[in-house]
């Protein structure tokens, strides 16, 4: 029985781009002998190896293009590596974005029963949370109105509810505390610090580095899909400022 | 939560793992239905204006026209194949474009992306229901007596056509992540479903005219079967059917023979997309 929550041994990605999408433009390219033209491909990560025990917090951190998110991606399930594995203990939640599961159509009522049990909790449980939910969201009476009408702010805090009472084993945030104004964003960074002390595990991808360096203890960096550091957040933090 | 064991978190038990969300099943259902008809005043009626009006187009243009309406009941042979086309059509179009329409949670969210397909043809399958109790009442009307034997059939006909929408569905929504085409080219095959199986026209004109060879292939496609599976269950057993001096003609060993046929190339369909659809959705969320 190992402590880990996450394993992540020798992980490559190579990202094919494409450059055409329709079978008519595939076939007059190949007769064409633009065959090499078809895609090209990019390392977004090359060779990586993180391993994150339960209850620890790690920031990825990294330029943009680093292959981060990427990481993230991968460790949620959503995309496949192509080489190396990628293993995880209990129940992932991803905040890969907030909101991704929302229909403008639906009410905010039913959003938040979608989305409970597409991030994984079962009707009852998101039942049972409900009013959890809703008064942390700050929603209030517009919880019966559609989504569609809602002010990108309290479209944010109601998503970003719902998955921080998901109550994960792994919980992945990929650049969310940007959400709603100054007040719930504390309460947000707060709420996120009460799920660390709990016990969850938390990887976190953001270029907020104060931030980071509030909620997580250890701080992995990437650069153009290599890891080049892993170490106390301080340290990472630092590296990545002097660079 | 200490006993879970490290796993892949993108491992996947296909089909199996769609019944294991049931509860995100039944949500997706309720969203796809619900969004459908979002500020239409006739909502879910439209699903059964639809079908009405190309009935009365076909029955205007084809029974009263071409004088078809000469076959004893010709009504009820045409709405028990239009709707089982309509089920089919509408189940294995929108399963195809439900992984692409769905983009943004294949995205960023790790979900069994089955879930979609199925859902589509979960839809479907409500659509169907009203139409199928408006076939029940109207064949009560014209004196309906069937045999178990026939229920049975009629029964496995449903089968059938889920397990081939659904394989139909997965396999070309796998595809038309990667290319758009398929959206089209499923548009052109369910063009030609309603005139590839005899909804409009009887079976025995085919084999007259074409022969036995092009027969035998034409009966291999489980629409047909169905579509006559459907035949002998609801419209072979009206009144007016049973007392015409020539009867119901029906395929022969129908229910012996193309019955299992049917399921077989079916279940042999739904496998093929399965497999085809795992080995691709690894791909999904790079790809959309």
């Amino acid at each position: 029985m190992g402590s880990e929550a996450i394993v992540v041994e020798n992980v490559s990605k190579r990202f094919n781009l494409r450059h055409t999408r329709s079978l008519k433009e595939t076939v007059v390219w190949l007769f064409k002998g633009r065959r090499g033209e078809l895609s090209s491909t990019f390392m977004a990560l090359d060779g990586v190896n993180v391993s994150v025990d339960r209850g620890e917090s790690v920031a990825l951190l990294g330029f943009n293009g680093s292959g981060k998110s990427t990481l993230l991606k991968l460790i949620s399930g959503v995309m496949s590596t192509d080489t190396g594995s990628v293993r995880t203990r209990g129940k992932v939640a991803g905040l890969i974005e907030v909101g991704a599961g929302f229909h403008p159509d639906l009410t905010g009522r039913e959003n938040v029963y979608l989305n409970g049990v597409i991030l994984g909790m079962t009707e009852q449980e998101t039942a049972e949370r409900f009013d959890e939910i809703v008064e942390f969201s700050e929603i209030g009476k517009f919880i019966d109105t559609e989504v569609k009408f809602y002010s990108s702010g309290m479209f944010l805090r109601l998503a970003f509810s719902v998955a921080v009472h998901t109550r994960p084993d792994v919980f992945l945030i990929d650049e969310i505390l940007s959400v709603g104004d100054e007040p719930f964003q504390k309460k947000c960074l707060a709420r996120i610090q009460e799920l660390r002390d709990s016990g969850c595990t938390l990887v976190v991808v953001s270029h907020d580095l104060d931030m980071v360096s509030r909620v997580c203890s250890r701080g992995v960096v990437l650069r153009q899909g290599k890891k080049v550091a892993d170490g106390p957040i301080e340290e990472a933090v630092r590296l990545l400022r002097e660079s | 939560m200490s006993s879970e064991s490290l796993a892949a978190p993108d491992k996947s038990g296909g089909l199996l793992d769609v019944l294991r969300r049931r509860d995100l099943l039944r949500l997706i259902v309720r969203k796809e239905l619900k969004v459908r008809y979002r500020s239409s005043v006739l909502g879910l009626l439209w699903s059964y204006v639809r079908p009405g009006v190309q009935f009365l187009v076909f029955y205007f243009a084809l029974g009263v026209f071409l004088g078809l309406n000469k076959q004893p009941n010709f009504v009820i042979y045409m709405f028990s194949g239009i709707i089982l086309v309509n089920f089919f059509s509408e189940a294995f179009g929108q399963a195809t474009r439900s992984v692409v329409a769905n983009g943004a949670l294949v995205k960023k969210i790790y979900l069994p992306r089955e879930l979609f397909p199925v859902a589509s043809v979960w839809v479907a399958i409500v659509h169907f229901l009203p139409q199928f109790l408006i076939l029940l009442a109207a064949c009560f009307f014209f004196g309906w007596t069937p045999g178990f034997g026939q229920l049975m059939g009629a029964v496995g006909a449903f089968v059938m056509v889920t397990m081939l929408s659904l394989g139909l569905g997965l396999l070309f929504a796998a595809a038309n992540v990667l290319f758009r085409d398929s959206e089209n080219i499923v548009d052109l095959m369910l063009m030609m479903a309603t005139w590839l199986s005899p909804v409009l026209y009887a079976w025995y004109l085919v084999r007259d005219t074409l022969g036995e060879t092009f027969y035998f292939f034409y009966q291999l496609n489980p629409m047909t079967i169905a579509v006559e599976l459907f035949h002998a269950a609801f419209w072979s057993p009206t009144a007016a059917v049973r007392n015409a001096p020539e009867g119901a003609r029906l395929p022969d060993n129908l229910l012996s023979l193309w019955l299992p046929v049917g399921l077989v190339i079916s279940l042999l369909i739904l496998m093929l997309g399965q497999s085809v659809f795992r080995r691709l959705e690894g791909r999904f969320a790079q790809e959309l």
